[in-house]
């Protein structure tokens, strides 16, 4: 059954990357419980653009839980209160009448905001440049089924594969820390056969790109875990602090 | 009606066998040596699998390569939300696959519209990208031995696509991305992401850079190149709900028919059987749910029309499962175009479910009962979750409820053999080009053309393009650049002018009504015209009173859709056109006038076995439409049929 939601929205506007922000107030009327929350959103910016106001500026695209281009801090959670799901697929039957919800970019050091509630993850990118490659030259593959990987290696490969790249794992850690972002792909990568020539200078280059972009370290608190969409296990996090010891005491690099 | 030009096309396709062909060109085109390379700049717009992939194999040979996206990171193209798969010719099931056989499939699959030698390519080198792609570590699907598992897939008989999970677009697309930035860090790639192209800039016949805006600081920056490959997806958001992302858009390719590129077969829109239906008023997009649901998956409404049971309260006595009815061969694996139609027909007869009645199920319980829930899940869990997550039911146990709903479109710009557009350096990749998929594209080939066209066929003719052209140094500040520039600051400095009264979202809405009820899963001459008028009427109207807040020198995402919006109401108007003039019904493009006494499409292989090509001759102006004959020399052609 659809039914009708009354809201207080507090929005974190910021009008450029320099300038203050502060949160602004919205009532909303009338929200169906089918809604997507960014269609909430949709609905408010077309009522600002009525009034005259400048729309609220969100990053997304695919809206369907992929691309990792949604990123809000909805109610002090990384896309919000349902677990294994971003903004995107986030639905409004999710809230409750007269709620107040707080939206707010993501917060780090190393994602500045841009506008609104837009960040710049390229930190991300950098560290992927890094060492988030195996490197093979196009046509200079072997037969696909030349190498057999066993099912499970697949699996698990596939299991930190599925990172979207969103960042919510550093929104949601108090330390701002990259690490289980970083230990997807190195676990992704790490535990292929195909990935196994630059194990040691893959771990190390993205571990100092890490640091270098100011993201903070882990203490193991596991909320990046919570908040991922993708739901990422932390044990890619003990397999990366694995995979880096093994580089600095076995590599010949 | 509009004119018909009589030139005939030089689409460069080689001579000799089929089986030869792409072996040849190869032979025959020219290289540019290891230290030209360095000294050559390529320009490579959009990131998804064409784009991604073809920078990154350009700046391996040693090229210099710009490459720009609209999204904060090439990692985000629309091609990472493929879900189902990508077909290869590799044989692993020993079902009697081979290149031949796809090629085959591909041809008949697309209606007999597309261009044999380069689908002949395609599936040449399809067993390349899955070699490649394994290579790079994208982690495919592999059985308890350690080797590659297949799937089967829409319009084929034997199982030859490759998967990962329900999200082998991402997983495909991470690997290109990886090999895109493994360049960057060598410093053969540049990336300019957040930025949008407006404008090509062509100098002495030759596209020769890009007008792009930079969405962050909103100035506008040019950029020269001694080619131009354009990667920028379909035009699929014309229809503003589709399965498109919601940033995808027409405009770098409209941008490059103004400035003389050919359109080819607009019409051709694929409409996906298995969607999410509309829910309301607000909806902002349309989710596919992967065609290889239809592997397991039965489709069917109840035998009495408005049904108001839940469907698993519905006994069998009580189902119609209509493909397997219609279909007995292929069963629920017909290919998409015949799939949705037949869902179109039995709603449309009164026979559809849920609170809009446009809806169809796609039921898990006999595939449940026969291999166990955790079999369904390890292939489909995360389509069942997303499904359960929009929807708030539970698809295990009750029928998914799906309709069709725009996904891909198979016209685009058209390319030659060499995948050049009709404005030399100026290639086109992928989605955005319109060669391989003819009428109607089957499931799992989109990743393998983007993939393909990128890795294995732009890195050689591009080459052969640099080392046969002597091209004179061009500077940013030449004339032609400031011109470009200048037209694309003119359009944002209007849009923004107009202060009226009207949203972007709102045109747009109303743009995709028009084409929906008038241009989508079926069409017909009355119905075709009326929307040419209105898409008319409401391109005056955007003019007149769109209403855009904030300026152009910041993030304006306002302005950004309004843009995109333009071009789509420019577009929309070809598109209606292109339809009225194929009068005939082939693959998506279902005339009412053109159809059999089973209501299947109505090809007329005498009047339009041929590529209908359009140059623009101004907005509002009757374009011109050029013919380029198809010749079906291996696959003969045929009445394409499923029962």
């Amino acid at each position: 059954m659809s039914e009708t939601l009354d809201l207080t929205l507090k929005v974190w506007r910021q009008p450029g990357s320099d300038a203050p922000g502060r949160y602004v107030e919205y009532k909303l009327t009338g929200i169906s419980t089918h809604m997507s929350f960014l269609e909430m959103l949709d609905v408010l910016n077309e009522q600002l653009i009525a009034k005259g106001e400048e729309m609220i500026a969100f990053d997304h695209d695919c809206r369907e839980g992929i691309c990792g281009m949604c990123s809000l801090m909805i109610n002090g959670q990384a896309h919000g209160p349902d677990t294994g799901t971003t903004t995107c697929q986030l639905h409004m039957r999710r809230f409750k009448n007269r709620d107040t919800i707080v939206v707010e970019p993501w917060r780090a050091k190393a994602f500045p905001v841009i506008r609104d509630l837009v960040v710049d993850r390229s930190a991300f990118d950098r560290i992927i440049e890094k060492g988030g490659f195996i490197s093979v030259n196009t046509g200079s593959a072997p037969e696909a089924n030349a190498i057999p990987v066993p099912a499970h290696i697949q699996e698990t490969a596939m299991d930190a594969a599925a990172c979207i790249g969103c960042g919510a794992c550093v929104a949601a850690c108090k330390n701002a820390s990259a690490m289980l972002f970083v230990s997807a792909k190195v676990s992704h990568l790490s535990t292929l056969p195909q990935g196994q020539p630059e194990r040691a200078s893959r771990a190390q280059n993205m571990v100092a790109q890490m640091d270098l972009e100011g993201f903070g370290n882990c203490t193991n608190t596991e909320e990046c875990q919570a908040a991922c969409p993708a739901e990422i296990s932390v044990s890619n996090i003990a397999r990366l602090n694995r995979e880096y010891l093994r580089a600095k005491l076995c590599s010949y690099e | 009606m509009a004119e018909t030009a009589t030139t005939v096309f030089n689409s460069r396709v080689p001579e000799g066998p089929m089986a030869e062909k792409w072996d040849r060109c190869k032979q025959e085109m020219k290289l540019v040596n290891p230290a030209n390379k360095r000294k050559k700049k390529i320009i490579v717009v959009g990131t998804g699998l064409a784009g991604a992939s073809a920078a990154a194999s350009l700046a391996e040979l040693g090229y210099q390569v710009e490459s720009f996206c609209f999204q904060d990171s090439p990692r985000r193209a629309h091609s990472i939300a493929a879900q189902g798969g990508i077909n290869a010719a590799k044989n692993y099931p020993n079902d009697g696959d081979s290149v031949w056989r796809l090629f085959y499939d591909t041809v008949k699959g697309g209606d007999f519209r597309s261009r044999e030698a380069n689908v002949h390519r395609l599936a040449q080198v399809s067993n390349n990208i899955i070699d490649q792609c394994a290579a790079q570590g994208v982690p495919f699907a592999r059985d308890y031995g350690g080797s590659l598992a297949n799937r089967s897939f829409g319009g084929a008989q034997v199982s030859r696509t490759f998967y990962a999970r329900g999200q082998t677009g991402q997983q495909l697309l991470l690997g290109a991305y990886s090999a895109l930035m493994r360049q960057v860090s060598t410093g053969r790639v540049k990336l300019f992401p957040r930025r949008e192209m407006l404008d090509l800039v062509v100098v002495d016949g030759v596209a020769r850079g890009i007008i792009v805006r930079n969405l962050i600081t909103g100035e506008f920056e040019k950029y020269s190149a001694d080619c131009v490959l354009l990667c920028t997806g379909g035009y699929g958001n014309a229809f503003y709900l589709s399965t498109n992302a919601k940033g995808s858009n027409v405009t770098a390719a409209w941008r490059c028919h103004k400035r003389g590129a050919f359109f080819a077969n607009p019409c051709y829109t694929q409409i996906h059987p298995t969607c999410i239906p509309v829910s309301g008023d607000y909806q902002s997009k349309l989710t596919l749910m992967s065609e290889s649901l239809r592997n397991d998956g039965r489709v069917w409404v109840p035998e009495s029309q408005s049904d108001e049971r839940r469907g698993n309260q519905i006994p069998d006595t009580e189902r119609d499962y209509y493909l397997e009815r219609r279909y007995p061969a292929f069963g629920n694996l017909v290919p998409r175009d015949v799939a949705s139609r037949a869902a179109k027909e039995r709603c449309d007869a009164g026979y559809g479910v849920g609170p809009s009645k446009q809806a169809v199920f796609l039921d898990f319980r006999d595939a449940i009962a026969r291999d166990g829930r955790h079999a369904i899940e390890a292939k489909y869990g995360n389509l069942f979750h997303m499904y359960a997550k929009i929807t708030g039911e539970d698809p295990y146990q009750v029928p998914m409820r799906i309709y069709p709903a725009v996904h891909y479109t198979m016209g685009g710009l058209w390319v030659d053999y060499h995948l050049q557009s009709t404005i030399p350096g100026l290639f086109v990749l992928g989605e955005a080009n319109f060669s391989d998929h003819g009428a109607n594209r089957l499931g799992a080939s989109a990743l393998m053309q983007g993939l393909a066209d990128g890795y294995f066929v732009a890195p050689y003719t591009t080459g052969h393009f640099l080392a046969s052209h002597s091209l004179p140094a061009v500077s940013t500040d030449d004339d032609a650049f400031k011109e470009a520039m200048a037209n694309a600051q003119d359009r944002n400095a209007k849009i923004l002018g107009i202060q009226g009264t009207r949203s972007s979202d709102s045109i747009h809405r109303e743009l995709g009504h028009i084409l929906w009820d008038y241009c989508g899963m079926s069409r017909e001459r009355q119905g075709l015209e009326t929307a040419m008028g209105k898409i008319r009427d409401l391109r005056d109207e955007f003019w007149s009173s769109i209403k855009v807040l904030g300026q152009g020198e910041q993030l304006n995402q306002n302005l950004e859709h309004a843009g995109r919006l333009a071009d789509f109401l420019e577009f929309g108007e070809l598109m209606v056109r292109d339809a009225l003039v194929r009068e005939e019904s082939c693959g998506g493009h279902f005339r009412e006038e053109h159809q059999t006494k089973e209501n299947e499409a109505l090809r007329d292989d005498e009047n339009f076995c041929h590529v209908a090509a359009w140059e623009f001759k101004g907005v509002g102006n009757e374009p011109v439409e050029h013919r380029e004959h198809l010749e079906f020399v291996e696959v003969p052609l045929a009445t394409r049929s499923y029962k």
